[in-house]
């Protein structure tokens, strides 16, 4: 069978709330499904083996890195990725704190950041500094020495993605 | 991900890294790997059990907290989430979290295949560096851990370049119990310091009905240094780990000491 009669199974999934299909090889990398077939491309690679949380997405709810999920994996499941923190053009809380307190340098380690960290406060609502260490310890950064990115995990306490405050606006204004 | 992944290349090298493309088959959604159960003398661990769920079982916290603290020692939350008991043991890497604490538990591993299921010690599951007991048709079903009989003194340790997302250079779990001056018991395992995760029978001799004296302590830290064979490699070299398993020891071995003094008349 030639490489055009192949076909590939149907993964069939939700991404940030909207159901979408792509036929793929069953083991490509949900982080290339997601960058290439769905052109979602917030969620990053920095080393392509599950060490660095660049890739971090939420899976059914849980903090993976998408890098060591073969699609397959993620049929029938929900993902949420970067994109879908803001919520119709507002910043989630974290994406705001992380603005505001200068969380962000080159960015790439920003996106799993902050789904490391949306994932630990869904668990856990008011985390101490050992649990937000805990919580971003797989997450590497080479930029910012993570001091912002702890600080503003610990100022986004009690506001988790369900409770979005700021209109886009707002972070035009107050960026840094 | 799941480490039930054939490991054979045509030149009989394990593969490394990365999504290969071979003939694979996903064990992540079969709900029968998965469970950790207990029975009144038995705590069941699923192989597609992840360390999350063993971190988040109350009977494992409360009886074998060795396992949970290995749990949460492993890699970082993510790989915590997906990662799973099976593959850290298949996998069989001399470094990993769990075998030191399953192997001073006395854990006993069964594996299942078309022929039907097999259990044995885990003890006896490594062979040699990343080889297994396991046979090409077989698959890890469970991991097994007898309860009820706590020691009163565990210790488990991991030294590695960060608190999360590393390696260990050397771990050492010891389990334990001291009567009348000497020590009645010890099980003591290591990742990071031979071909496999190993217990280490010589040094569990020579210092079983022992006082625990400074100077048996040393002598039971030569007995190590003999039995383990600490290699140099990217993480550490030998004598960084040869240094380090010794002052493990050492620190477990006060522990000892200290719980014989508690309970002395």
């Amino acid at each position: 069978m030639s490489a055009a009669e192949i076909q590939f199974p149907e993964i069939q999934f939700k991404v940030n709330g909207a159901e979408r299909s792509v036929s793929v090889p069953p083991m490509k990398r949900l982080l290339d499904v997601l960058r290439e077939d769905l052109e979602l491309t917030g969620t990053k690679e920095g080393c392509g083996e599950g060490e660095c949380g660049s890739c971090s997405v939420l899976l059914d709810g849980v903090l993976v890195n998408s890098c060591l999920v073969p699609v397959l994996q993620a049929n029938d499941s929900e993902v949420l990725t970067v994109e879908g923190l803001a919520h119709n053009g507002a910043l989630a809380n974290i994406q705001q704190k992380i603005l505001e307190l200068g969380g962000a340098q080159c960015g790439i380690c920003t996106p799993g950041m902050m789904l490391a960290a949306e994932f630990l406060l869904r668990k856990n609502p008011q985390p101490d500094l050992d649990a937000i260490r805990e919580g971003l310890a797989g997450n590497l950064c080479r930029c910012t020495g993570y001091m912002r990115i702890i600080d503003a995990v610990k100022h986004s306490i009690q506001t988790p993605l369900s409770a979005v405050v700021h209109p886009p606006e707002d972070t035009v204004r107050k960026g840094a | 991900m799941d480490a039930h992944r054939r490991r054979h290349r045509a030149d009989g090298r394990p593969r490394r890294g990365g999504l290969q493309q071979h003939k694979l088959v996903s064990l992540w959604g079969i709900g029968e790997l998965r469970p950790i159960t207990a029975s009144n003398d038995w705590l069941t661990i699923g192989a597609g059990a992840t360390f999350t769920d063993i971190r988040q079982n109350a009977v494992i916290a409360k009886e074998l907290p060795l396992l949970a603290r290995a749990a949460s020692w492993t890699g970082a939350i993510a790989n915590q989430n997906r990662g799973t008991l099976g593959g850290n043991i298949v996998n069989a890497s001399p470094a990993a979290d769990s075998p030191p604490a399953l192997l001073v538990y006395e854990a006993e591993i069964e594996l299942v295949s078309a022929q039907g299921t097999r259990r044995m010690p885990y003890r006896e599951f490594h062979l040699g560096y990343i080889r297994t007991a396991l046979q090409p048709q077989e698959l890890v079903m469970a991991v097994h851990l007898p309860r009820g009989r706590r020691l009163p003194v565990e210790y488990l340790r991991k030294v590695g370049t960060r608190n999360a997302m590393a390696i260990s250079k050397v771990a050492l779990a010891g389990v334990g119990a001291m009567q009348s001056g000497g020590v009645q018991t010890v099980r003591i395992a290591a990742a990071s310091l031979c071909e496999t995760p190993a217990r280490l029978p010589a040094t569990e001799a020579a210092l079983l009905g022992q006082a625990l004296t400074s100077g048996r302590i040393q002598a039971a830290c030569k007995v190590l240094l003999q039995e383990v064979k600490p290699i140099d490699d990217i993480r550490s070299t030998a004598s960084y780990r040869a240094q380090i398993a010794a002052n493990l020891l050492e620190e477990f071995l006060e522990q000892m000491a200290a719980s014989g003094q508690e309970t002395r008349p």
